[in-house]
């Protein structure tokens, strides 16, 4: 069964006949080249397919697109035009925070979320806030000094709680 | 630029943006899907095979469709798809191809295979009884070695401790799924994936399909991780999406679902090593040991993990009388391979879960115990090879007494809810091939072309895996011409244009590849006001490293690097929960290329050693891999986390580039035994096995326990 199903996707109205079953994450990749969006396990573990939908971080493999009609998709290419990811992006360089990169864009959406909810997180707080993306090649530690770095050099972006798209 | 200038990496911003092109993101036009037929029996001979009927433009591509069906690995006992028999659950039988992948899952599902089971193998101990052959060499062994230094049979009036130590699988759990596409285009076969070694895959490809040099072409795709997972493997799935492409003439595509990938694919070998030690004066001056791997139906690359676990066995230590024995056995569980460390995880934790057992017996503290031990230079390998370098163990161990303030922790209570313990650890990794590998198999080339507009290119077959490759050696190329980073060209290899300069396996990447590159970047410099030109540098040994692969005697590595560690744990008194608080480390690298590539190696082969000690619980029943999913296999997230801080000693290997040795696998190695070490510690009983679990711990505390009543 196919429907029309109506959302925004990066800030941009679309509009597409598609089976109201199908994930979301697919949806991103095949019909929109959403290519940063990774399907890591596709059982909602590990965190690489994370988008935002309304402003809340969902893994898009576990999303039926029924579920996102009249909803504000966000993936990485939406956010990468925004002032935090660029103060993020730079946290992740400096502290040298990819490796592989197969779960950065998911780790990168996670560290906007965190940042959205607690401005200035401690060590504990930016643990449970990326507990839900798997990293199999940093360790982890580089990852935490990079939303430090973050914070450090923008956090300002987030006190406001404002989100610039 | 300077080689000491810390550059940040050049693949880092596309990969934040998520605009890299891994596999799965690549458009083909015309594009087939393809999903593997596979073997519910761990061993049987197929009877038959009922196909639903297959609607036009859908294929089964199996046996029937490859020239010749043989996975050239080291040897060819793999097929690519099953033949007769099938050996292993999971075993590929056919691929389904077609454009919708829906009605591909309704051909598998409908589908039925009619087997005739026979008995199977599904451990060392039922390999070793011997009561099912099931394959043509005796006793279900493939191979077998042995080898000794002095004379273990001289030793008198030794005390005598022994113990049997195992590791399970461990799965590599990379991000991004196994994955190939096959693509024919004007007579030339090529090949997409996500690889290691794309001349592995090309030589494969050419046996597989009688394809020539010219006509065989492999290029490897932006890699989410491998971690020696995608060293052999990738060439399986190469050879069969050849098979379909050349059946069908257009673009097929495989990549695996994750409990696929978890399932079927190579694993670490699960191991059970024997050691007998023999002990005067407080120091182990002679030590037999057998070790036995699980290397499934098929031999892959089982033979060299085995020589790498064995070659090392006198890890940091000098120990003047040993007998090593190994065996490789074959079962009908998952066929197991390459995995960071590639034998040495297996044989570093069973000695130096021994010599902690020993020196907790002889109430010696295991810190000064190993340290008693510590090998020195001009002193001998277990195959009597001569350590030519400088060894500084000493400074190693100085300087991670003092990181960790061990003495002061060794002090340390149990608290009121939690036992405190603190182990350590300290093992070598030979950087490249074993032996004369290098230049007798691998015999790298490399190139560097100079181009008019004062840029360098790179020409290698070597891949960035997320280890940080394209950055590591563009540093090298641009520090020694004295150019810019930016102006040195590194694409991912194209077998079309790149030479072999080998696999990207063995910690050998910057160490033997970084070194041509450095000599050829020379030359590049001499001649760097010419327009263009190419210069093409070849391994040579250096002249210290002699070896007898038929008696395993003389040098088995061209150098080594060395690690000290020690980690801290806490176990909950009720539940046995372990929390690792603190990893220190310590490491002879040579010389760093980029410290903060260094630290990303050191702190995942922290995490990734501390998933193989005490959490990644690969178990098989009756041949079939028990967890596959990230739920059932838990890998570390960032909550198991500890603190980590590490340091170097520099230790300049003349024949690395600015001395520069092998990083990536050392870091994992030493992980397991430091924290089965510290669990010892913190419950006072011993531990034999990785990874240590609480199940484990309540089982070896509760039968201490009732033995005591």
């Amino acid at each position: 069964m196919q429907i029309e199903i109506k959302f925004n996707l990066n800030g941009e109205d679309v509009s597409i006949m598609t089976d109201p079953v199908r994930r979301l994450l697919d949806v991103l990749r095949e019909d929109f080249k959403l290519t940063g969006v990774k399907e890591g396990c596709s059982e909602g573990e590990c965190g690489a397919c994370v988008v935002f939908v309304n402003d809340i971080l969902v893994n898009s493999c576990m999303v039926p697109m029924a579920n996102v009609i009249n909803k504000k998709v966000m993936s990485i290419e939406g956010f990468k035009q925004t002032k935090e990811f660029e103060v993020i992006e730079k946290g992740f360089l400096e502290a040298g925070a990819v490796q592989c990169g197969f779960c950065t864009p998911g780790m990168i959406m996670a560290t906007e979320n965190l940042l959205r909810n607690i401005s200035n997180p401690s060590v504990e707080e930016i643990k449970e806030g990326l507990s839900g993306n798997i990293c199999r090649c940093t360790g982890y530690q580089t990852i935490i000094e990079a939303v430090q770095l973050t914070v450090k050099d923008g956090g300002e972006l987030w006190k406001s709680n404002l989100t610039s798209l | 630029m300077r080689i000491n200038t810390r550059k940040i990496r050049t693949d880092g911003k596309e990969k934040i943006r998520g605009e890299n092109k891994y596999l799965e993101d690549l458009e083909f036009k015309n594009l087939y899907y393809a999903r593997t037929l596979r073997s519910e029996v761990s061993r049987g001979i197929i009877k038959e095979i009922i196909y639903p009927e297959i609607p036009e433009n859908y294929y089964i591509v199996d046996k029937n469709d490859i020239y010749r069906n043989e996975v050239k690995m080291v040897e060819v006992d793999m097929p690519i798809f099953a033949k007769d028999q099938v050996n292993y659950i999971g075993e590929p039988i056919s691929l389904i191809v077609g454009q919708n992948k829906d009605v591909i899952i309704d051909i598998i599902n409908n589908t039925k295979v009619i087997y005739e089971e026979l008995p199977s193998v599904y451990s060392m101990e039922e390999a070793k009884a011997n009561n099912v052959t099931i394959i043509e060499k005796e006793n279900n062994e493939f191979v077998s070695h042995e080898f000794s230094t002095g004379d273990i049979s001289s030793l008198n009036n030794c005390e005598i401790f022994d113990g049997v130590y195992e590791t399970t699988y461990q799965e590599q759990l990379y991000m991004e799924k196994q994955g190939a596409v096959g693509d024919y285009k004007d007579g030339e076969l090529i090949v997409y994936g996500s690889m290691q070694c794309p001349y592995y895959v090309k030589n494969a490809l050419m046996h597989a399909t009688g394809y020539n040099e010219i006509n065989t072409r492999v290029i490897q795709t932006d890699t989410g991780g491998a971690f020696g997972g995608k060293e052999e493997y990738p060439s399986l799935m190469a050879c069969q999406v050849a098979a379909a492409t050349l059946k069908i003439k257009n673009p097929v595509r495989l990549i695996f679902d994750r409990r696929e990938d978890i399932m079927y694919t190579t694993k670490r070998h699960p191991s059970k090593t024997y050691i007998k030690s023999y002990v005067k004066n407080n120091k182990i001056v002679g030590i037999d040991i057998d070790i036995s791997l699980d290397a499934g139906p098929y031999i892959g690359l089982s033979d060299v993990v085995l020589q790498r676990a064995l070659f090392t066995l006198n890890g940091a230590y000098q120990i003047e009388n040993a007998n090593i024995k190994g065996t490789v056995y074959a079962t009908n569980n998952v066929f197991t391979g390459a995995f960071r460390g590639f034998g040495a995880p297996q044989s570093m934790f069973a000695l130096e879960q021994h010599f902690n057992q020993v020196a907790n017996k002889l109430k010696i503290d295991p810190f000064e115990f190993k340290k008693s031990h510590f090998v020195k230079q001009g002193q001998k390998t277990v195959t009597n090879g001569v350590y030519v370098e400088k060894i500084k163990l000493d400074e190693i161990a100085d300087k991670l007494e003092k990181l960790s303030d061990y003495k002061n922790k060794m002090k340390l209570l149990d608290t009121e809810d939690y036992y405190y313990g603190i182990g350590v650890s300290f093992v070598p990794h030979g950087g490249g091939f074993t032996g004369d590998g290098e230049a007798e198999h691998i015999k790298a080339k490399v190139k560097l072309k100079k181009n008019k507009n004062n840029t360098v290119e790179i020409l290698i077959a070597n891949v960035e895996m997320g280890q940080g490759a394209k950055t590591a050696l563009p540093k090298i190329v641009a520090s020694v011409i004295d150019i810019n980073l930016e102006d040195v060209i590194y694409n991912n290899p194209d077998t079309k244009y790149v030479p072999d300069s080998g696999p990207t396996v063995a910690s050998r990447t910057t160490m033997v590849v970084g070194r041509l590159l450095y000599k050829a970047a020379e030359k590049v410099k001499e001649r760097f006001n010419e327009e263009e030109f190419i210069i093409e540098e070849n391994f040579k040994a250096p002249d210290y490293l002699v070896w007898d692969p038929e008696t395993f005697q003389g040098n088995a590595y061209m150098s080594y690097s060395w690690s000290g560690n020690v980690a801290e744990v806490l176990v909950d008194k009720i539940t046995y929960d372990v929390t690792v608080k603190n990893i220190y480390g310590v490491y002879d690298v040579g010389y760093p290329i980029d410290i903060k590539l260094v630290e990303g190696q050191i702190h995942g082969g922290i995490i990734q050693g501390m998933g193989m000690g005490m959490m990644e619980n690969m178990t098989s029943k009756n041949g079939k891999i028990e967890q596959n999913n990230f739920e059932a296999y838990s890998v570390p997230t960032i909550k198991d986390m500890p603190h980590m801080e590490f340091d170097l000693v520099i230790n300049e290997y003349d024949d690395g580039p600015y001395g520069a040795k092998g990083v990536g696998e050392l870091t994992l190695v030493g992980i397991p035994p430091a924290i089965a070490s510290a669990i010892e510690n913190a419950v006072n009983k011993e531990f034999f096995k990785v990874p240590v679990t609480p199940e484990y711990i309540l089982e070896v505390k509760e039968y201490a326990d009732r033995n005591q009543i």
